[in-house]
């Protein structure tokens, strides 16, 4: 493979190679090896502590499972919720910014500002903190108080990302698409509606998808505040009945990668679809910004 | 708000704590993903798919699982720190794998050309590397490696919530359970701690940008 670190290699390179990859597989084996002895070492494999999670004849197999499972259902309605209303409030919001004028828009824009810059854990904790403190009843909601604060607190941030994602969306236009919309007579609302939005939603597909493996990850946020059983509570409370926390966590962890691989595999496809039918997306890998 | 201004020592203490913990991580991922970069783009086979296996493990799973496995994982096998340590190497890990990816992304900017052209002038490889390609790689990767660490600035609050004492969240809770202040006005003031450090890192991120800027 030739790039712009190195050239194509020749013999010698080749052969050079060749000597380096046996000697840093070697090593990297090694180290899987030690890290391997070590648990080994501490019983770490020990039927014991991984019979509940992968052999079905124990007692607490069903037990334990069906709890995985509950919290894995639990995950799931949090992060569609919060991607759902994410969507609709980000809509709002960038149209908002983006059709407002100069001065007019100044609170969209502190407001998008202000949620962009707080940490998600602190929005959802604050979220819970102000309806508790201000005795707002959420009693009506379904489901759990629990699960409204992280949907809440979720969707405070990731609607105002996806405000942003909007705009890069429709700054990515051509600009005739713009004009075109407003010489055959529309307003510059129908222009949006119409024109510029359907076509954005496209070009934006990637980036949502990227943006729901976010959503995923930050539902866990509520395994340290403590507020909703979701996936990762749910694995922690079974570790500590079971004292295997390593072996609980593999599972959990194992089942967040597991997804979040796929779901960002699904957004470099939608992004290579879209390029060949000759939308230019946004890029996927909106990803190269952590979430928690 | 008489909370927060009261205690206004605290929470500089506090704040200058999780402070600590962001430049601590800064640190520490900036150089495990310079490592992990290198592997990922080397010519060693072994090196890259390590390097690749890193990142996708890393990226796909909750910082909060990474958090835990520290944590509540790591004294089962007899390894034991403070959570102040725990806390910044999982912020560490975390972050590394999107620290690589950012460096990768200012690697891949630099065009082919411009290795072309210096092998094809007679740099040899250290020369091309040292000279034409890193210097526009480092240039071009700040934005990324910047919002990347915005990001994990933001994510330290996660390490303050799960309980590294001392720091701006611990202040929230010591005021608001135990010297009983009403919590609203008092994780206002947090919320306002985090603010700082991060929208001060975003100005410093646009100045950065601006100085550095590459018209290609």
């Amino acid at each position: 493979m030739s790039n712009v670190l190195y050239d194509q290699p020749g013999p010698r390179a080749r052969r050079r190679n060749l000597i380096g990859a046996v000697v840093a597989g070697v090593l990297l084996l090694a180290l899987v090896a030690l890290v391997l002895r070590k648990l080994a070492a501490e019983g770490q494999f020990d039927m014991e502590l991984w019979g509940p999670l992968i052999d079905p004849s124990t007692d607490e197999f069903p037990l334990v499972w069906g709890l995985i499972r509950q919290g894995l259902t639990a995950t799931l309605v949090a992060a569609g919720l919060a991607i759902v209303f994410s969507l609709l409030l980000g809509t709002g919001l960038g149209m908002l910014r983006m059709m407002l004028g100069k001065y007019s828009r100044t609170p969209v824009v502190v407001w998008i500002e202000l949620f962009r810059g707080l940490p998600v854990i602190v929005t959802i904790f604050y979220v819970y903190t102000f309806i508790r403190s201000q005795r707002i009843d959420i009693g009506f909601l379904p489901g759990d108080d629990g699960l409204w604060f992280v949907v809440i607190g979720l969707t405070l941030y990731n609607s105002v990302i996806i405000a942003e994602i909007l705009r890069a969306g429709v700054a990515s236009l051509p600009r005739g698409q713009a004009e075109a919309g407003l010489a055959i007579g529309m307003t510059p609302r129908q222009t949006m509606l119409t024109v510029q939005l359907p076509q954005a939603f496209r070009t934006m597909l990637p980036a949502l998808i990227s943006q729901l493996v976010v959503i995923l990850k930050d539902t866990s946020l509520a395994a340290i505040l403590a507020l909703y059983t979701e996936l990762l509570r749910r694995g922690n409370l079974i570790s500590l009945n079971l004292d295997n926390p390593i072996q609980v966590l593999f599972v959990i962890g194992l089942i967040f990668i597991v997804i979040n691989y796929l779901l960002s595999k699904l957004a470099e496809f939608t992004e290579r679809r879209l390029s060949r039918s000759g939308v230019k997306p946004l890029a996927a890998d909106t990803s190269a910004v952590p979430a928690t | 708000m008489d909370a927060v201004f009261d205690n206004l020592d605290l929470y500089w203490s506090g704040f200058l704590r999780s402070l600590g913990i962001c430049l601590w991580a800064m640190v520490g991922s900036l150089l495990l993903g310079t490592v992990i970069a290198v592997c990922r783009v080397s010519p060693n086979p072994a090196l890259r798919a390590f390097g690749a296996a890193w990142v996708t493990v890393v990226r796909n799973c909750p910082l909060t699982v990474v958090l835990f496995f520290f944590a509540f994982g790591l004294p089962t096998i007899g390894i034991n720190y403070s959570y102040y340590v725990f806390g910044v190497s999982a912020l560490v890990v975390y972050t590394s794998a999107f620290v690589c990816e950012a460096l990768r992304s200012g690697i891949n900017a630099v065009s082919a050309g411009q290795a072309e052209a210096a092998r094809a002038i007679g740099l040899t490889f250290t020369q091309t590397l040292s000279s034409v390609i890193l210097p526009q790689a480092f240039r071009s990767s700040i934005p990324p490696v910047g919002s990347v660490l915005i990001a994990m600035f933001k994510n330290s609050a996660v390490v303050g919530a799960f309980g590294v004492g001392r720091d701006l969240w611990s202040v929230g809770k010591r005021l608001s359970s135990a010297q009983g202040y009403d919590a609203l006005p008092v994780f206002t003031g947090v919320a306002v701690g985090y603010l700082v450090i991060t929208l001060t890192a975003s100005a410093l991120l646009a100045l950065a940008e601006r100085k550095v800027a590459i018209v290609r």
